[in-house]
């Protein structure tokens, strides 16, 4: 973004491009990332529908993890997973 | 009944007729015969006649244009963001409170280059509540982004109407446009004046072609979220665009003169030949200022009368050329910034003047709030009020005339 001076901007800030937001990373400045037991997991989806961010995916063994590009690191999925298979953990950078 | 007025088909004997109108009516014609595809406004004392008179003519079927009826001038102006942003041609007006309550929209229309039509009948803002004139309602909403164009007459009001939207939507600008015409003293008097032929109209103003269109065919974001690092640059691009805009204004005026004979300029100068001193105004009074002038002339005071038709973008070359030879500006504002400079508009000027090497003395007035007249013996007072302040050296940030001590 910040290759953009105010000339490139484009007239009233449209966006042009449908969609484009998922190329902005949003999850850089979290504190906290979840860390998931998967031994521990039965796959129910919890997380998934109470992440309020949709960071939460389904992988191809069917466990549920989360894109820490838009991660935030709420807590929620922790706090709300059935089984406690998620730990929140301090970012370390 | 209107129907004679404005039906009269094409050839250049016919371009133009005089009629006896009263100004919002003929501000109406105007949008009618801009062929604007949606309005959007709720009615407000004294720019009821306005919406009222577009309304009929829609529902009679004289203009093919959504009527929407809101609940709120918020709402109106949310609906033109809407309409605008689908394409239309978009107008609406408003007066005081209603223009205060579409505040935070107005400043979200400019920034997303919406380019709406709005007529404001100014009136003063409450309390105590008033219905009457002043320039309150527009001075509070200065800083939107609008470019605020200030009528003096019928003629002007219909005239500037139709350049708005040319100006409007031309695609160097696409900035939402005020046309201001003072509530009552111009909304509501029957004058006399020069209708276009609509065949003429649609020589100077062709069909909006929008920039951008809100369409499932072509998806696209508009008012989209400005994080810290796009934000800045986002605003300098708006305030550059809108003085970029002053050109493109003064193209459009040049054109309408071709057309109808009647010149338009940021700045218009009466008998300012010679003048030693001079006031300034914006807006209807500017007619009783002329008299004033005329009276004080024949006295031997060379005194002569700028009047501000363009307020955003604000003409700083302009006001700097024409004072050149001044030695006094009186300046008459009809609001106040309150505990501040007191007169907006004066702020504007001498700011202008600060950096140059040689400039008259400014002097602020406020006069004819919510309503007051302003008879033009109180134009003399000013002028002499000033003087007399010029000769002993008395500083005063402004002077409210007229108000009982």
């Amino acid at each position: 973004m910040e290759q953009y001076t105010w000339r490139d901007i484009p007239i009233g800030c449209v966006v042009e491009e449908p969609g484009n937001a998922r190329e902005y990373k949003t999850g850089d400045w979290k504190s906290q990332r979840p860390i998931v037991e998967t031994a521990k997991c039965i796959k129910c989806g919890v997380c998934w529908v109470f992440c309020p961010d949709a960071a939460i995916y389904r992988n191809e063994e069917g466990f549920y993890l989360a894109n820490l590009d838009y991660c935030k690191g709420c807590g929620i999925c922790a706090r709300e997973c059935w089984t406690g298979c998620i730990t929140m953990v301090e970012e370390e950078k | 009944m209107l129907d004679r007025l404005h039906h009269h088909g094409g050839g250049r004997k016919m371009t133009s007729k005089r009629v006896g109108m009263e100004v919002s009516i003929a501000l109406s014609e105007a949008v009618k015969m801009a062929n604007v595809d949606s309005i959007s406004a709720y009615p407000i004392t004294p720019q009821t006649h306005i919406v009222e008179h577009l309304s009929e003519l829609v529902a009679d079927g004289e203009l093919d244009a959504e009527f929407i009826p809101v609940e709120s001038e918020h709402s109106a102006l949310s609906v033109c963001a809407g309409t605008s942003a689908v394409g239309a041609r978009t107008f609406t007006a408003t007066s005081s409170q209603g223009l205060a309550l579409m505040h935070e929209i107005l400043f979200i229309v400019s920034a997303m280059r919406l380019p709406i039509v709005m007529a404001v009948a100014n009136r003063a803002l409450s309390a105590p509540l008033s219905i009457w004139n002043d320039h309150s309602d527009v001075m509070a909403s200065r800083d939107c982004g609008w470019i605020q164009i200030f009528t003096e007459n019928g003629q002007e009001v219909f005239d500037q109407t139709l350049c708005a939207f040319r100006i409007a939507e031309d695609h160097r600008v696409l900035m939402p446009t005020i046309i201001n015409l003072d509530g009552f003293t111009l909304s509501h008097v029957v004058e006399s004046l020069y209708l276009l032929s609509q065949e003429l109209v649609d020589k100077f103003l062709p069909p909006y072609k929008p920039l951008y269109v809100l369409h499932p065919d072509r998806p696209l974001t508009m008012g989209a979220f400005g994080v810290p690092e796009i934000y800045a640059e986002a605003k300098k691009a708006q305030e550059v665009a809108l003085r970029n805009s002053y050109p493109v204004i003064l193209e459009v005026w040049e054109e309408w003169k071709e057309l109808t004979g009647r010149p338009y300029h940021p700045i218009e100068a009466y008998r300012m030949e010679g003048a030693k001193i001079a006031l300034l105004t914006m807006g209807s009074f500017g007619e009783i200022a002329m008299g004033a002038v005329d009276r004080m002339q024949e006295k031997g005071i060379p005194v002569g009368l700028l009047k501000l038709r363009l307020w955003r973008p604000f003409p700083f070359e302009e006001i700097r050329q024409s004072v050149q030879g001044l030695e006094t500006l009186v300046v008459m504002d009809r609001a106040i910034s309150f505990g501040g400079i007191g007169g907006p508009v004066c702020s504007e000027i001498r700011s202008a003047l600060y950096q140059q090497p040689r400039r008259p003395k400014v002097f602020s007035f406020i006069a004819g709030l919510g309503g007051r007249d302003v008879p033009p013996e109180q134009f003399e007072e000013m002028i002499q009020q000033a003087l007399k302040m010029k000769r002993k050296r008395q500083v005063e940030e402004f002077t409210m005339i007229g108000v009982r001590e």
